[in-house]
């Protein structure tokens, strides 16, 4: 049966280093239950580290957490990956660690990379350079994210920086992404107006939460049978009655 | 200024290598975002970028600009190269940063044209 279900699908947690320290696993999930949505992502940038965690707090409670990853491509375009278990977000972490800018974060210069357990206990730093960018081609990390049988959102395209369209100009022809999304200030009228493809593509708008207060500012409705990634899939192609509305 | 001038001066390698460099450099400009050279880039221009993706050329043929050049040693790939054999757009290497490349094409006379 197909309900309508309230997501926020791009949400940093305290492992991303622009992130508030307060954005916990647990706290991101009690703020989302207390908020009303049904389903999340953890989009935290090139790491996948507190998505065990947020699903864990999770598991008793109305909401579905979903493994998401912010990827940042070779143009520096940034794409969220949204996968169907966090198996295939380890997966995906394992070749982008491969592939990330080398070096070690700097605390003091891009914030701290913390990885906290369920219970809101510290369990770890990451270290690695999470701001920078992969030696990954576009194509190449939408190719991935579907042999993970994952979708690929491109990330805030009325941007000017990071966005396929700031980095690219315009969506690469034969470019298999699933769907747009609109950083949370962004109004579709004025976006499509100066973003022609933006009607070409399903749309979401997320809130790209880096804060508790944040979370759930602009959310995407998804009408379809359940919480899974296979389904986000079919409300984007609009399957059998399934489909998306922006909302606030 | 003829680019093969321009290719000659700052040693700048040259694929596909039978492209023909035949064309009038006006002035130059560099950005490494797309939707940047776009809005600003200027007809007979020749482009500095790091960007290498294949939507490259796409854009340099919008803006007729005089050629392409990917600074730093960064290699273009396969369909890059399809794309620019294609539309004959003057794709080119430089092993220079483009703080350098630019160094050099000023020194030759050249100029931006915002």
């Amino acid at each position: 049966m197909i309900k309508c279900l309230k997501a926020d699908l791009h949400i940093h947690s305290c492992l991303s280093p622009c992130a508030d320290l307060m954005m916990s696993p647990k706290r991101i999930v009690e703020m989302a239950v207390g908020k009303g949505l049904d389903m999340i992502a953890i989009s935290d940038h090139n790491s996948a580290e507190n998505i065990n965690a947020a699903m864990k707090v999770a598991h008793n409670t109305s909401l579905k957490v979903l493994a998401g990853m912010e990827i940042a491509t070779v143009e520096e375009v940034h794409l969220v990956g949204i996968f169907p278990d966090h198996d295939a977000a380890m997966s995906m972490q394992e070749l982008v660690y491969a592939r990330l800018t080398p070096g070690e974060n700097k605390e003091e210069l891009f914030g701290e990379q913390i990885i906290v357990n369920e219970s809101d206990e510290v369990e770890g730093y990451n270290h690695r350079l999470l701001i920078g960018a992969t030696s990954l081609p576009i194509e190449e990390v939408v190719r991935e994210i579907h042999n993970l049988k994952g979708v690929a959102i491109a990330s805030h395209v009325d941007r000017e920086v990071y966005s396929i369209i700031g980095q690219l100009g315009f969506i690469p022809e034969g470019l298999a992404i699933d769907a747009l999304e609109l950083s949370p200030a962004a109004k579709y009228a004025e976006a499509a107006a100066r973003i022609p493809q933006l009607t070409d593509y399903p749309v979401v708008t997320c809130s790209d939460a880096h804060n508790l207060d944040e979370i759930g500012q602009r959310t995407t409705k998804f009408w379809m049978e359940d919480s899974t990634v296979d389904e986000i899939r079919n409300a984007f192609l609009k399957k059998e009655g399934r489909h998306i509305e922006l909302a606030n | 200024m003829k680019l093969a001038e321009v290719v000659k001066q700052c040693n700048l390698e040259l694929t596909p290598t039978d492209t023909s460099l035949d064309r009038e450099v006006t002035g130059g400009y560099c950005s490494d975002l797309l939707s940047d050279v776009m809005a600003h880039g200027r007809k007979g221009n020749i482009w500095i970028t790091l960007q290498a993706h294949p939507n490259i050329i796409a854009v340099a043929v919008l803006k007729e600009l005089s050629a392409i050049v990917l600074v730093n040693g960064r290699k273009p790939d396969g369909e890059t190269i399809n794309k620019a054999r294609s539309e004959k757009v003057p794709l080119l290497m430089s092993e220079l940063s483009a703080f350098d490349l630019i160094g050099q094409l000023y020194g030759l006379g050249l100029r931006g044209t915002l």
